[in-house]
Order: structure tokens, then sequence, then C-alpha cells
């Protein structure tokens, strides 16, 4: 199973911090990833598609796209500390 | 050091003991950041702040890093809340040390500048008309940039 993390405002759409996928031969990359979360929930699929939203692969930002079963795939929304 | 921390912490102990091992360097500069009361006509009841565990601690240390390619400086102190927070508590403390204060006081303004729009903390405002996630205002982003700029000139 991928684990799906969610910060911010994508936390709150998607109704929780973490979500746990099986990630089949159909997901390869992150595009088809977000596709299959956005299969009945429209609203986030699109706030996930937006260009400031950024993605980390196994906690590495330089990861490339490709998915498997056994990732962590991180969402996160522009960032505000301080 | 980088430490993110769920509970209240006290600024001027942590200076305290920051200068104590500061040894003979000739400069400290601190920054605190604390939570505002009000904003733009609303009044701001409480301020949630999460981040990515491993992750947000992995980049300040880089960050830690390369302030420290930068600039002549001891290892800096970033100390940053998480959780839910009320107006006046602290957010977020930094503290360098230098031999000289130009690059303690250049070390931390930029510490600072990327704290607010590159390290991975969320926050939520929670005021008297409901709640919202906050962003970086652009004033923000034209701060950080000036440090790669400076990077062209050089």
């Amino acid at each position: 199973m991928a684990r799906i993390l969610f910060f911010g405002r994508l936390a709150d759409l998607a109704g929780g911090r973490e979500r746990e996928l099986h990630v089949g031969d159909s997901v390869r990359n992150l595009r088809e990833l977000v596709d299959l979360i956005a299969k009945g929930d429209d609203t986030l699929g699109a706030a996930l598609r937006e260009k400031s939203v950024q993605t980390i692969i196994n906690e590495r930002i330089s990861s490339g796209d490709a998915i498997s079963d056994s990732d962590e795939i991180a969402f996160l929304p522009p960032v505000s500390g301080g | 050091m980088i430490r993110i921390s769920t509970s209240p912490f006290d600024p001027g102990r942590e200076l305290s003991v920051f200068e104590k091992n500061a040894g003979d360097a000739g400069a400290v500069v601190s920054f605190l950041g604390r939570v505002r009361g009000e904003e733009t006509e609303t009044v701001v009841t409480v301020l949630y702040l999460e981040h990515y565990p491993g992750v947000t601690e992995r980049m300040l240390g880089e960050l830690e890093t390369e302030a420290r390619g930068r600039w002549a400086i001891d290892e800096p102190l970033i100390i940053h809340r998480v959780g839910d927070l009320k107006p006046g508590e602290p957010i977020v403390f930094v503290c360098v040390s230098a031999r000289h204060r130009r690059d303690a006081f250049e070390a931390a303004d930029f510490l600072m500048d990327y704290l607010k729009t590159k390290a991975l903390f969320w926050k939520k405002e929670i005021t008297s008309d409901g709640e919202r996630w906050i962003e970086p205002r652009m004033q923000d982003y034209s701060d950080v940039a000036r440090w790669n700029e400076r990077d062209k000139d050089s």
C-alpha cells in the first residue's frame, strides 16, 4: 500500500492527513495517482492539480514522478512558516 | 541546532543558554517571531501550525548548512512551534553568533526569510469570523528573492 500524506488545506479537503491506497499497475506516475485520488472527489482532485502544490516522494523533493506501491507521497500546498 | 516544539518555549532562557555556549563570539543576533493578535479587522483566537515530521527538520538542517557556507557564523539555533498557539506566544526564534555583527545580522535575516517562504510549515488562523489557511505575502517572496539577487551580483 502506498502512503499518501496531505498537509494544510489539502488535509481539510481530503478529510484527513493520511490515507493508504493500493497503487496497482494502472498507476505508474504522479499524474495517474492524482487521477485515482480524484475519482469521486473532483474538489480534492482539482486542488491537488494546482500549480502551487508541490509533491515529495519518499521524503525527497527531486525524486522524479514514478510511483510504486511501497512509496510515501506527500502533497504540499504553499508553505507558511515563521 | 533545530528544534520543533509542540509546547511553549521561553525565548529569554533559550537566548541565555545560546549566549553562554557562544564562546568568544563577538556578536549574537536573535529574532523572535510572535503570534499577532489582529489581522485585517478580525481577531485571531488561535493559530494552528503543522509540519512534515522528519522532512521539515532535515530541510532546516540543510538551510543552516547553507547559511554557514555564506557567512562566517557558528551553528545557529532555530526553534519553531507547532500545534495551537495564542496571540502573543512565540512562534519562531532564531539565534546566530559570529565573530562580527554583520555576518550575524545577515544570516539571521536570511534564515527568517527562508523560514517564512520555504520551510515546510503550514498555519491556519482561527478567528472570530471562521478559519483560513495562510499563504506567504508577496512581500515575503520578494524578501527571500533578495538572497538570489545577491548571488547573481557576486
